[in-house]
């Protein structure tokens, strides 16, 4: 019903406020979207201060939060239902009751893979990023220039997954042995008397090739999580334990690792769920061909290249599911620490 | 997919960390550390040769794509980056004159442009909602107000993978298809309950007798929101604000979602992974372009990383 009316209001918009092809429409669309924002927010707030007291208190609040509320129920609550109803669906999404595509999800050896790629991803990621992260947190905390030698790892974190993408296809690139080589992996195999690789072609290296990406994008996130929580351990706890005289190994192994044992499940689990819905990587670098597809991509590929809606909404609800037993391991080791 | 997800802390820990992160330690005040005397006790020059290693495994490739978007075609295609130190003539600026220059084919500038159309709006509004949202949720008594708090929350572990598809279908439905207020809606949705969730969390920590007072010299809700909160909030609104301009700057699934490729919205992120599919080996174009897409979050990450490290420490999952 509401759906109808706001269809007809969209049809009445003048194009100029939709779309635009020159730069200076492109800006006046984007101010225009700006004010249009202030002047619905301005309204609330207007609305909000003309209740007074108590009882106004309470219509206030409502509308305080009215606008973030029904942007999630239409944006992310609606669809969200509409995904998992669409999943039973068949593979189209639109016929008839059937648990076809998670039958199909378990079953068919080209998704079977998809599923196993995902698992080496997610177990490799989390803990290799952290286990850098970790290891360069310890080596360079408290030496001379720690700053920059931080930036250089974290750096990798505020480029795009395309960028990091472009950078490392380049060090992978492939040449025959016996021609000039331009990127570098190759050009070290050759100086070392090995014959050429086709890095991201050759399965099941390919796979490991590009979870090395994701690896130097993550580490910089442990590593400055991890540095922190380092730097947190009270420096009483660190003389005690000198004074006693704790070796070093054991200094880390039963005073270091305990202290930060909350800030590492977080790092773990916050990297394992990225990872997980890892994508615009396997996108980039492969598409996902050469056996390198995970769900995040095949959910992709199958929404929007092979019309198979149903199956890429099922594959959806898998990120879905996947995600809440780490979420919840996650809250549980909260808890304890607190 | 972002590189970032700020994380869910013990709010405790978030504390103790946010206090002790510097990323530019003044001289003469940095903290002892257990680990740290660890590694120089094992043995320092390992240490520093391994920590060397990593910092060169890290930078290196980096670097390669650098000093290949200024190197002439030609000797791209035909020797390593690295060999190009020795002769400096094949140094050029011309890979970026190509890759910016207006009306050809391969042209980025106009993605360029579209990807600061989309992300300013994009930054804007969930701030300014989310702040909203969370004053009400901090400040305000309304009915059912904990179970929406609970409720926005949880939302945040939904992976967008599950809502891209029938939000399609309603942009579509409602002739807003391919055009730049479907990425900014749905940016905006997609960033609320972490960013509520955020700044919850940071008004709960401003003393409640300000409010009182205030409300006892007779400032309403709005004046107090607009007076005294958002002044304060400050901190936290540049700390949530960089992560979204870096998730929305560098995002390529949303874009390709909602835009496809469409040259008139579709961002530069959405382009060049496009042209390392299609032109997988015009590296003149692409490592210019690569770095044309990054210059613009480095620049910012590198000015405001105190702001990013304190809202990475401060909580929430997002994606």
């Amino acid at each position: 019903m509401t759906s109808h009316v706001l269809v007809e209001v969209a049809g009445k918009i003048p194009e100029p406020l939709l779309r635009a092809q020159s730069v200076a429409g492109k800006f006046f669309l984007m101010f225009f979207a700006i004010a249009l924002f202030a002047v619905v927010f301005g309204l609330v707030l207007f609305l909000a201060s003309l209740f007074k007291g108590r009882t106004g208190e309470k219509f206030q609040g409502v509308l305080f939060v009215g606008p973030a509320i029904v942007l999630l129920a239409f944006g992310l609550m609606y669809p969200a239902i509409l995904t998992i109803i669409q999943s039973f669906r068949g593979k189209t999404g639109e016929g008839s009751f059937s648990t076809e595509n998670y039958v199909q999800m378990f079953t068919q050896p080209e998704l079977l893979l998809v599923l196993r790629n995902t698992a080496i991803w997610v177990i490799l990621v989390p803990f290799i990023a952290t286990g850098v992260g970790l290891l360069y947190a310890i080596l360079i905390d408290r030496a001379r220039g720690e700053a920059f030698s931080k930036a250089l790892i974290f750096l990798p974190m505020a480029i795009s997954m395309v960028g990091a993408s472009i950078i490392w296809k380049f060090v992978y690139q492939y040449k025959q042995t016996s021609r000039p080589q331009i990127g570098l992996l190759n050009a070290i195999l050759k100086a070392l008397g090995f014959e050429t690789q086709q890095f991201l072609i050759n399965a099941p290296l390919n796979t490991f090739m590009l979870i090395i990406v994701m690896v130097w994008i993550q580490a910089g996130f442990a590593m400055t999580v991890l540095s922190a929580a380092i730097k947190a351990i009270p420096d009483e706890i660190i003389e005690a334990a000198k004074l006693d005289g704790v070796q070093a190994f054991k200094m880390f192994r039963f005073i270091t690792l305990p202290s930060i044992r909350p800030a590492l499940v977080v790092v773990i689990t916050t990297i394992g769920i990225g990872t997980l819905k890892v994508f615009d990587i396997v996108r980039t670098m492969t598409g996902g061909q050469f056996d390198t597809s995970v769900v995040a991509n095949e959910f992709y590929n199958q929404s929007f290249r092979f019309d198979a809606g149903g199956l890429g909404a099922a594959l959806a609800v898998l990120l879905f599911v996947l995600v809440i037993p780490i979420v919840i391991y996650n809250i549980l080791q909260m808890r304890k620490e607190a | 997919m972002s590189t970032l997800e700020p994380i869910a802390m013990p709010e405790n820990l978030s504390k103790d960390l946010e206090s002790t992160v510097d990323l530019t330690p003044k001289k003469g005040r940095k903290k002892k550390s257990a680990a740290g005397d660890a590694a120089r006790a094992i043995s320092s020059p390992w240490a520093s040769l391994a920590a060397i290693i990593i910092a060169v495994l890290w930078t290196i490739p980096t670097i390669g794509l650098l000093v290949t978007s200024f190197r002439k075609q030609r000797a791209i295609n035909t020797s390593g980056w690295w060999t190009s130190f020795s002769d400096p003539s094949q140094y050029t600026l011309e890979n970026y004159r190509q890759a910016l220059a207006p009306g050809t084919s391969a042209s980025l500038s106009q993605y360029f442009i579209n990807t600061i159309v989309i992300t300013i709006p994009a930054v804007l509004l969930p701030l300014f909602l989310a702040s909203l949202a969370a004053y009400a949720f901090a400040w305000m008594p309304f009915p059912g107000r904990d179970a929406l708090f609970v409720a926005v929350f949880a939302l945040q572990i939904v992976p967008l993978q599950v809502a891209l598809i029938p939000l399609l279908d309603r942009y579509v439905k409602f002739g807003l298809g391919a055009s730049y207020w479907s990425v900014w809606l749905s940016h905006t949705i997609f960033a609320l309950p972490l960013a509520t969730f955020l700044i919850h969390n940071f008004m709960r920590e401003l003393p409640a007798e300000l409010m009182e007072a205030a409300r006892v010299d007779g400032a309403g809700h709005v004046t107090i929101f607009f007076r005294i909160l958002l002044p304060l909030l400050t901190p936290a609104l540049a700390a949530f604000g960089i992560f979204q301009f870096l998730w929305v700057w560098n995002d390529l699934l949303v874009s390709l979602v909602f835009l496809g490729g469409t040259p008139d919205v579709a961002p530069i992120t959405v382009r060049v992974a496009e042209l390392s599919g299609s032109r997988g080996s015009a590296w003149y174009l692409l490592s210019a372009g690569a770095f044309i897409s990054m210059i613009v979050p480095v620049a910012v990450f590198l000015a405001l990383q105190r702001y990013f490290v304190r809202g990475l420490l401060a909580g929430g999952l997002k994606g």
